[in-house]
């Protein structure tokens, strides 16, 4: 039998196969990462099971035992799932997400609920209504949202895996500000029920754990579409495990637009210059590398801070108090009481969101901003496709910078909102896009942001996995 | 930009109670955000056709028959004020819907 | 009452909103229901609970084409759904998916009334009123129930082609009988799953402008239709007289306060209808597109019944029946059902369609006016076999209807019952038994006789009045007056 301290050193994949093997103990697993979970001292965490499942995980299942960290914006039946908002305060729902269930069925029991912007409005994890989540790497730094929580619990080892929701970035950043493995599949691979929604058009479930390994295992089981989401779709092949060493024959498109002057330039001279070394083992590997365009990438950042407001707008406003969740009584009226519940429900940033929303999607200014930015989506896609007819792959850092200050960008929403200027083109367009470790820089992760058109995520992944293993990244840091 | 009285419209709107110092923050924020994403007006957009959606399905039904419902007692769990089986509110005006 | 006058001409347009009769409700596998206790039919998804997503009922949207054909609309092959945005307790999401600029059915015709378009949405939930709650002291309080929340619904909206309240109220017949013959509603206005409200305006007579309308929302019953569009006019008349302006509003009809002068019913308007209403559309990005193929089509087709404007037509055009006279009976099918039986056991076949159809009106009047007839003693093989005795001179009409008093009474078979009851028209054998009844009618009023000699013809019905009589109507009135002036004559 392996050492206590020894289990968690164990990632989700090998961890699965050693219980399957009879080889560690299910329940030992659970109690050894339950016990690093409760110790969090990251505030990664908004709940943590008591105990580990009475019932062993079944003999045969691919994921046997080995617990899950889920973002508090899943819905997990009896259990809270608060979406990182006072709002909802101790609601425990009567139902569990699809994506959840499914993980569950393969024989993962869960480990806890991970802290969270509010509404995955975030960037940085200060959006929680349950305070900040700090950077394992740095405890004075954010570690990226909105899914913080998840990656700075996978990050730290608190464990083995995690997942979270990407709209934006809010999986790629995190994972990359953190120093682990973010997937945010193909819009649809994976349902979306239960899946507390911020912006409908845009979200996505995805896994977040410390090797591209493991992000292919979760990410196998999550897949499928579900008859609860008309969006989900069918996906067209089984996820295998990675294996490939090599990138003979890829070619990979380095965007100008997103890399080169203007608001590209914002990009830290660390990152860029993680991002370059990056590249040259990617040619190590057989890569070709060249430079490709995408025109309109630029624009995404604003269409993205139109359209997700607007939707967000619409599925915040069932936050009234009424059947769930938070009421501010208000005078005995109605008004009043929608008013000051979600005056005192939500923070800052939902609420400038939802005013961006409401206001975008307004009589008289509907057409010039959220039908203006829908259009914008086309363009981008459009971008995309013909990128794609080139390449297999396109590759951009996948934040601007390196894990920042806590409280250095709250001031200044537009700032922050930049952290998602290499995210969001792919958020638009629907496409799979994973985030990888590619370094450090001043002592902080790098992350390496590799984007493939709808359904490619075998590929992507095998790509993912043979760079990882030429980068060997050292994730010790985290871990102290 | 947005104005003092923009705002209060759409905080209005949105049923958000703000205060005096929110609505002097949110007008400044606001109107910030909106000066960026307003570069999207100067692209030539003529003739684009939206996209609210990326998947390529269309069509998606389920057949019209019953699953079980949710018990009462589970859904009142969570209410802020179960009266008689049921959400109490304070009563509003009548709807025009 | 009627509140047109001549110089101005009301303008109405209807917006019903019909529940659709399906297993469940349109984006979750909820039961449809009625009168249940309170928040027993709900889940995630029509509590709108964090999460939750919709996905549509596939029989809604059968019936919403079923309809479409019905009203003659054009079928869109791809329409979409939008979220309508308004916080109200009984709107769980903060909106209601409906559809917007892409419905399901644009166009069509019902009658003489054009429609505009019809679309899919879901039902809001059930505001219950419970005054002061004993929880909370000193506060107007009210209870959500979600029963009804997502109910599946068809909106139409007709073109504003009705001119009096009494046209609507007979259109809405119309549309009544054509949903509840499509078997897609119950179409019950008082239980609520028809709906309708009305667009009302007035312009000057001739004018072809149409004036500022208003919109009177939910009159629960026909009548209620009929009173709230006609008090709706008659205000609008009066402040046109008065030279003031219609504001654009929502109305609400009370149809049970009364003022001390003008007849009961009370307009209140509810909020002015621009400040209120930013709905704030855009595409619900949880539904995909909706798509109408060629089987869904031919599957909904199949399933059309004759509907009653289409009966009408055939009534009128196959079987000869005055136009009113198929109206009346194809727009209530249950006694365009009955006379259709009739008529085919009718043994002269469809030369019988005039004379069947005048005797149903007999029946109604016999049967009371809300009655099927399908559900009487009366079988419609007995009505069509008193009619052929009738049309073959076998029993008088009078007699007939004596016939008919008593088969609504206790059922039976016409011909036995005329046998019993000794009703048999006076004729063939009874020849010179009628013939000596018209002689001594004849001699017992001279008077009468000379005039009817002189060509006044008036004057000739008490003659008859008199044989009649005296035979307990089993004589034919035409043969006894023919029989009469041939006597006056010779003699
Ligand atoms: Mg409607
Ligand atoms: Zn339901």
């Amino acid at each position: 039998m392996t050492e206590v301290s020894e289990l968690t050193e164990l990632g989700g994949a090998r961890a699965a196969a050693l219980v399957r093997d009879g080889d560690i103990d299910a329940t030992a697993l659970f109690d050894a990462y339950r016990e690093r979970a409760a110790a969090d001292e990251l505030n990664a965490f908004t709940w943590i099971a008591e105990r580990a499942p009475e019932q062993a995980p079944p003999p045969r299942a691919p994921l046997a035992g080995v617990p899950l960290a889920v973002k508090d914006l899943f819905c997990t039946e009896g259990i809270p799932s608060q979406a990182g908002s006072r709002i909802l305060e101790g609601y425990r729902p009567p139902y569990t997400a699809t994506v959840v269930a499914k993980l569950q069925r393969a024989g993962v029991p869960l480990l806890g609920k991970t802290n969270q912007d509010e509404f995955a409005m975030g960037s940085s994890n200060e959006n929680s209504g349950f305070g900040p989540v700090l950077n394992p790497w740095d405890r004075t730094r954010v570690p990226g949202g909105s899914s913080g929580g998840s990656a700075a619990a996978v990050a730290a080892g608190l464990a083995p895996w995690a997942i979270g929701t990407d709209t934006g970035g809010s999986i790629r950043q995190p994972a990359a500000l953190c120093g682990v493995v973010g997937l945010k599949p193909t819009y649809g691979a994976c349902s979306r029920y239960g899946m507390i929604a911020f912006a409908s058009s845009l979200d996505q479930a995805g896994p977040l754990t410390r090797d591209v390994t493991d992000a292919a295992l979760l990410f196998s089981e999550m897949i499928g579409q579900d008859r609860m989401d008309s969006t989900s779709l069918k996906f067209p092949e089984p996820i295998a495990l990675p294996r490939r060493e090599d990138l003979k024959g890829l070619r990979l498109g380095v965007p100008e637009d997103l890399l080169g002057s203007g608001e590209g330039a914002g990009i830290e001279a660390g990152v860029r210059e993680s991002f370059e070394s990056s590249l040259a083992t990617a040619e190590g590997l057989g890569a070709a590398i060249e430079s490709c365009r995408l025109p309109h990438a630029p624009h995404a950042l604003s269409a993205y801070y139109l359209i997700a407001p607007a939707e967000a707008s619409a599925n915040l406003a069932r936050y009234d108090g009424v059947r769930y969740g938070l009421r501010i009584a208000g005078d005995e009226n109605l008004e009043t009481m929608y008013g000051r519940t979600r005056a005192v429900g939500f923070g800052a940033e939902v609420k400038r969101r939802v005013m961006l929303g409401t206001y975008a999607l307004s009589s008289g200014y509907y057409e010039a901003y959220y039908g203006s930015a829908q259009k914008v989506r086309t363009k981008i896609a459009e971008d995309f496709r013909s990128v794609f007819e080139r390449f297999d792959f396109i590759v951009t850092p996948t934040s601007p910078w390196t894990a920042f200050e806590l409280g250095a960008k709250t001031d200044d929403p537009l700032a922050m909102y930049m952290n998602d200027f290499c995210t969001v083109p792919m958020s638009l367009a629907g496409i799979p896009a994973i985030s990888i470790p590619s370094g450090l820089s001043g002592g902080l992760p790098v992350g390496l942001q590799l984007a493939g058109p709808a359904f490619s995520e075998g590929r992507l992944l095998d790509a993912a996995y043979a760079l990882e293993r030429a980068i060997g990244f050292d994730a010790t840091g985290a871990r102290a | 930009m947005l104005d003092r009285a923009q705002v209060l419209h759409v905080a209005r709107l949105a049923r958000l109670e703000l205060d005096e110092a929110e609505v002097e923050r949110m007008a400044a924020e606001l109107s910030k955000v909106l000066d960026h994403v307003e570069q999207i007006r100067e692209l030539d957009l003529e003739g684009v056709p939206p996209t609210s959606h990326v998947v390529d399905v269309t069509g998606v039904v389920r057949p019209d028959e019953p699953v079980p419902s949710l018990p009462r007692d589970v859904i009142l769990a969570q209410a802020p004020e179960p009266v008689d089986g049921g959400f109490g509110v304070p009563s509003p005006g009548p709807s025009s819907e | 009452m009627n509140a047109a006058s001549s110089e101005f001409e009301p303008v109405i347009g209807l917006e019903i909103h019909v529940q659709l009769k399906t297993n469940t409700k349109m984006f979750c596998g909820c039961q449809v229901s009625f009168g249940d206790p309170p928040n027993v039919h709900t889940c995630p998804t029509c509590l709108g609970l964090p999460g939750a997503l919709p996905v549509l009922n596939a029989r809604a949207v059968e019936f919403g084409i079923m309809i479409g054909l019905a009203l003659d609309s054009e079928i869109a092959p791809r329409s979409l759904f939008h979220r309508k945005n308004y916080f109200y307790p009984d709107s769980p999401k903060g909106y209601q998916i409906s559809q917007y600029d892409v419905p399901l059915c644009r166009g069509g015709r019902l009658g003489a009334v054009g429609i505009h378009r019809v679309h899919l949405e879901e039902d809001a939930a059930k505001l219950v009123h419970v005054g002061e709650s004993g929880r909370i002291h000193g506060s107007d309080r009210s209870v959500v129930d979600f029963n009804r929340c997502g109910t599946p619904l068809v909106e139409i909206v007709t073109e504003p082609d009705l001119h009096s309240a009494a046209d609507a109220h007979q259109w809405l017949t119309l549309l009544r009988t054509t949903l509840r013959q499509l078997g897609v509603s119950d179409v019950n206005m008082e239980e609520g799953s028809l709906r309708c409200d009305a667009n009302v305006s007035v312009r000057p007579a001739g004018s072809t402008d149409l004036g500022t309308k208003t919109e009177l929302k939910n009159m629960n019953s026909f009548r209620f239709l009929e009173r709230g569009v006609n008090a709706e006019i008659t205000r609008q008349i009066e402040l046109r007289r008065a030279g003031a302006d219609v504001v654009p509003e929502t109305l609400h009809f009370d149809p049970t306060a009364r003022s001390p002068d003008g007849p009961s019913g009370r307009l209140t308007s509810l909020r002015s209808k621009e400040e209120a209403h930013d709905y704030r559309y855009f595409p619900e990005p949880d539904l995909v597109a909706m798509v109408v193929d060629e089987p869904m089509l031919a599957a909904a087709t199949a399933q059309l019944p004759e509907l009653p404007a289409a009966r009408a037509e055939r009534f009128e055009h196959q079987l000869g029946l005055a136009a009113g006279r198929a109206r009346d009976l194809a727009y209530r099918r249950e006694l365009a059902d009955y006379f259709e039986r009739a008529l085919a056991a009718a043994p002269e076949g469809s030369s019988a369609a005039v004379e069947l159809s005048n005797w149903i009106p007999q029946l109604v009047e016999r049967i009371g006016s809300d009655a099927d007839p399908g559900q009487t003693k009366v079988a419609p093989e007995a009505l069509a076999a008193l009619v052929a005795m009738v049309t073959a001179k076998e029993v008088s009409r009078d007699a007939a209807r004596e016939v008919l008093t008593m088969l609504v009474q206790a059922g039976g078979d016409p011909r036995a019952i005329v046998e019993r009851e000794g009703l048999g028209a006076l004729s063939g054998d009874d020849g010179d038994h009628l013939r000596r009844l018209v002689e001594s009618a004849i001699a017992a009023d001279p008077d009468a006789a000379a005039k009817v000699r002189e060509g006044n013809m008036k004057a000739i019905g008490p003659l008859v009045g008199r044989v009649m009589r005296e035979t307990q109507g089993r004589a034919d009135g035409g043969e006894v007056t023919r029989m009469i002036r041939e006597q006056v004559a010779a003699g």
